[in-house]
Parts: C-alpha cells; structure tokens; sequence
C-alpha cells in the first residue's frame, strides 16, 4: 500500500513546518487497516515524529463524512491539534470532502486548496489557489487546510538511516472502543448503486511521415480536411 | 424527492459559469421528475442574480442579502446557506464544483447531516429518485451513487454540464431570508488577491490548448508552446509532472485537480496522458498527441497522434499550422 499522492504533499508541507519551527510535533493519522501500516512507516521515515492507525473490521466502506468523524474522535483523543493538513481530495474516488468535513468536525477554521503555508505566532498565512492565479488568506489557528500541490511541496525522498529508524518506531492503534463516536455520524451518506467501466471513444488516428516534417505537413492536410481549425 | 435548490454563486452581479451550470443541470431534473426548482443567491445586493436566477429557470429565489456578504467568505456564506437550507425544505441541494463551491457543499453537507457526493457529471432516474454518477480512479471506472440520508448535496464537476439558458420572460419570486450573521464568525480572511500575470487567453477559457508534459525535459521548449499558442490564438497547459518539476507555474495545470479544460482543439506533447490528466480534458473536442512512446495512454484519448520524438515535428508543425490560420 501506499501514500495517497496529495497527502504525500500535505506531509511534506508538515515536515517542512516542523524544519522551520523547532518543537512542532507532526503526528501521522490514517483510518486504515494492518497495510496502511506502510503507509505511516513511510510517514516516520519522512520524520514524523509519531503515526497512529485506527481502525474497526466494520468500517471498509466508511464515506467522507464518516471518515472526518473518525478522523476528528482520533484527533480528540491524541490531545487535538493546532493544525491538521489533507490532501486536497483522494487520488482514488477524488471526493475533496474530508478536509471540509473534518473542520466542521473540529470547529477549526477551514481553508481548503491551500499551496504553501506560513506560521506567523497564532496566525497562519496561506497561498490558497484561486480562479486565475492566488489569494493569500490569513487564518486563525487550530486550522484544518486541504493541501494541493505546488512547487514548493513536491514531496522529499526518505534518508536510509530514517527508513531504518522507521521500522523500530511504534505505530499506535486505535479502535472504536478508545473513542468517543456517534454513531448516526458514522451512517452512509450515499451509497454506491453500480460502479462501471465508460465505454472508450474512437481509435486514434496515427499520422505516418518519412520524418517529422513530413508527419507535420500530413497532420496540418487532416486538420484542414476535418475543419478543426 | 420535493425539491431542488441550487446555489447560484455570483461574482460582481453575475451567475458564475459553474453556477449556470448548476441551474441548467437542476432545470432538466427538476423538469423531468416534476418538482419546483429553487435557487439561493448570496451578496452585499442580490437583485441581479435573482434575476438571473429565475430567468434560468429557478420559480424560488431565496435571497440571503448582507453587506458582509459582498465577497466570498466560507464561513459568512454558509451561514445565508443554511438559512435557505431551513427555508426551502429542500432534499436535493446541488452546488457548482469548482473550489469554493465543493469546500461550501462538504461544509453545508456535515451542518445538515446530508449525504455528500463530489465530481458529479450527471444523473440517473429511478423511480423519481435521482441516483448520481461521477467517475472514480481517474475516470477509469463511473460509479453511480444513491441517497442513504433524507437531504444530499451534490457538487457537479466544471465544465460537463450544459449551462442554463436564460429566458427574461420567466416569472419568479424572490423570498428574502431573516438570518443572523456578524463578521466575527469569519476566521479566515483574503488579504491579497495575485493574479498570475496572463499574456493572451485564459487557459480555461481557450478555443485551442497547447499543453506540454514531462517528455519536453525542461522549461525551455515551453518557450515553443508559448509560440505555436500565441499562433493559433490559444493558451499553454501544462501536466502536473511539468508543474511539479517547476518548469511552469502551478496554475498551467490541466487535469483533474489543474484546470478543467475543453477546447475545440488540445496539443497534447510529450505528455504520456495519465487519467488524471485526461479528467481534465474529457469535454476537449479534437485531441492531438505527439509522443515518442506509442503505449502512452494519451493516445487512447487523442483523434490524431503522432509517434515521433516532438523535437523532431514542433518547428514544422509551427510553421505549417502558421499558414493553415494564416497568421
């Protein structure tokens, strides 16, 4: 198993914050099962400094709101936190709705989208993608931000003296029994009715050519017969 | 279901194209299983997207009006949501997909105890009840989802549904909403607004996109993209390879979570087309990949392909493409 892509770019914005202010604990949260345990390996091979798992055998088909419910009792039960990093959305099923969620959850502010951050004492400074270039939001703190990726938080490759560190370090597991959870909140939502493959469109149509400029010339004849331009 | 209620976003007096989106989409449902449509406008004055509101077709505006409102702040604005919310009665609530758009539907979602599905580009009806289908992995598979709660809020994807079309001579009433809300509850503010500086056309809004990927091996053919765009008067894309590796700003990503994009014409070079990427171009009209790689999955997308080195093809194709427009 491994890292969902955008939290790989919320972790290493945690990691990178952690860099620049000394005694910023960065714990690692997943809702998974045993697998996901690579998962929060690698995450303490990046240096976080802890990384909890939780879990229950029932809850394979948790959707978004369900999982800001938990998600949120594990935040609650770990002593809270001042700020919480997602990935903008699953690269999976692409819901974007945990981060949302998980602030309404905690009663944090909520800013979603957000491309790099700055902490400035009780504030955060925010670059937040916005139609047609950037917004730079200033936000109270605790806060939870949905990450998305830019340049500045292209994820980092773990040091081999870490990855070995990371396979010593405990992993904290969490169960249902160890939270406070409602479960009406844990109810579905929505419920997935059918799931199919979109038929493909037509084939491609390859234009052939001795060298490039010829295949150019032939592909600009095919764009002046179909009127594509 | 009894009711449909649309939020119908607004910047500076007009519908957003999402928002019209929204309302064109609504229209059709509610048409089709016979229920009112209703939509919710937000703003320091909300006549002109009232209006425009019920000229798309919504019979009820309810009309959330505040100075404080005058622009977009997630937490002032659900607050006039969740006052149309309780006002209208309504179990379908459907929202324009865009950033704003989703953050207030999982917000509004979790404050109504309602389902929540995202990414929506269309809908189904079974026996009157409207199931939604959205595509997952990638587009790789459609996954087609019913309610489980008595309200669900749907956020509909960019650019896959046809805008409303607006007819002044529909009648409509405006119901204003009694809701309390003060500026302490906004805990995030904008300070600053950067628009990345933009020569020539909006990428999203582009006729033609010249988009370039990791196969161009740095930033400088971007230079040649720029030239062979400027040419046939459309915008450069990037993939989120090319973004991340710096060669070009973030905001030339075109994919699933860049721009969503649907031109008459997508140049696809030196982009190997990774689903998340061909999310993002599923509404262009003729796609063209020049590739060196005659597996990369952008050819299942493209009508026109090209197997060849690009260096070898670009300067041509400029120059023929140049007397094609007659630039």
């Amino acid at each position: 198993m491994v890292m969902d892509s955008y939290a790989e770019y919320a972790l290493e914005v945690a990691i990178q914050l952690k860099e620049k202010h000394p005694g910023t604990e960065v714990t690692a949260l997943c809702v998974g099962d045993k697998p996901a345990d690579e998962v929060l390996r690698r995450a303490l091979a990046l240096t976080a400094d802890q990384a909890v798992r939780v879990w229950d055998a029932g809850w394979a088909d948790l959707d978004a709101p369900a999982v800001a419910h938990v998600l949120a009792a594990a935040i609650r039960k770990l002593g809270g936190a001042d700020l919480v990093l997602v990935g903008r959305q699953g690269s999976d099923v692409e819901r974007g709705l945990v981060g949302p969620m998980l602030a309404e959850e905690l009663g944090a502010a909520c800013t979603t989208l957000v491309a790099r951050v700055e902490v400035q004492g009780d504030r955060l400074r925010l670059r937040r993608e916005a139609d047609g270039g950037f917004a730079v939001v200033e936000s109270r703190l605790p806060a939870v931000l949905s990450i998305t990726n830019d340049e500045t938080n292209v994820p980092r490759l773990p040091k081999v003296k870490d990855l070995m560190m990371a396979t010593r370090k405990p992993i904290q597991v969490l169960g249902p029994a160890d939270l406070d959870l409602d479960p009406a909140r844990l109810a579905p939502g929505v419920e997935l009715r059918d799931l199919y493959i979109p038929t493909q469109e037509g084939a491609c149509e390859i234009i052939e050519g001795d060298d490039g400029p010829s295949r150019a010339a032939a592909l600009a004849q095919r764009l002046r017969e179909l009127k594509v331009l | 279901m009894r009711e449909i209620l649309v939020y119908a976003a607004s910047q500076g007096g007009e519908l957003t194209k999402p928002a019209l989106e929204a309302l064109g989409t609504g229209r059709r449902l509610a048409g089709e299983a016979g229920v009112p449509l209703s939509a919710v406008v937000l703003g320091a004055d909300t006549d002109g997207p009232a209006r425009a509101a019920i000229a798309c077709g919504a019979g009820k505006v309810y009309a959330a009006r505040n100075p404080i409102l005058a622009n977009f702040q997630p937490d002032l604005y659900l607050r006039g949501l969740e006052a149309a919310a309780a006002a209208s009665g309504a179990d379908v609530l459907l929202f324009p997909g865009d950033g704003p758009g989703r953050e207030l539907a999982g917000r509004l979602a979790h404050r109504l105890g309602a389902g929540a599905v995202t990414e929506v580009v269309g809908y189904r009806l079974d026996g009157g009840v409207p199931l939604w289908v959205r595509p997952v992995y990638g587009g790789k598979a459609m996954a087609v989802y019913a309610p489980a709660r008595e309200r669900v809020v749907v956020a509909l994807r960019p650019k896959t549904q046809d805008p409303a079309v607006p007819d002044p001579s529909r009648q409509g009433e405006v119901v204003p909403l009694a809701f309390e809300v003060s500026e302490a509850e906004a805990v995030t503010r904008v300070v600053e607004k950067i628009q990345e500086a933009l020569s020539g056309v909006r990428l999203e809004d582009a006729r033609v996109v010249v988009a370039g990927g990791r196969g161009l091996g740095g930033p400088e053919p971007f230079k040649d993209l720029e030239e062979l765009a400027r040419i046939l008067g459309g915008a450069v894309g990037a993939s989120r390879a090319a973004c991340d590796a710096g060669w070009v700003p973030p905001t030339l990503q075109v994919g699933q979570t860049g721009a969503i994009v649907a031109p008459d014409l997508y140049i696809a070079i030196g982009i190997s087309g990774a689903s998340q990427h061909l999310a993002g171009i599923s509404g262009a009209k003729t796609v063209i990949a020049i590739n060196k790689d005659p597996e990369a999955p952008i050819f299942k997308r493209a009508n026109l392909g090209i197997v060849a080195d690009y260096k070898t093809v670009l300067p041509a194709l400029t120059a023929e493409l140049k007397k094609l427009v007659g630039a």
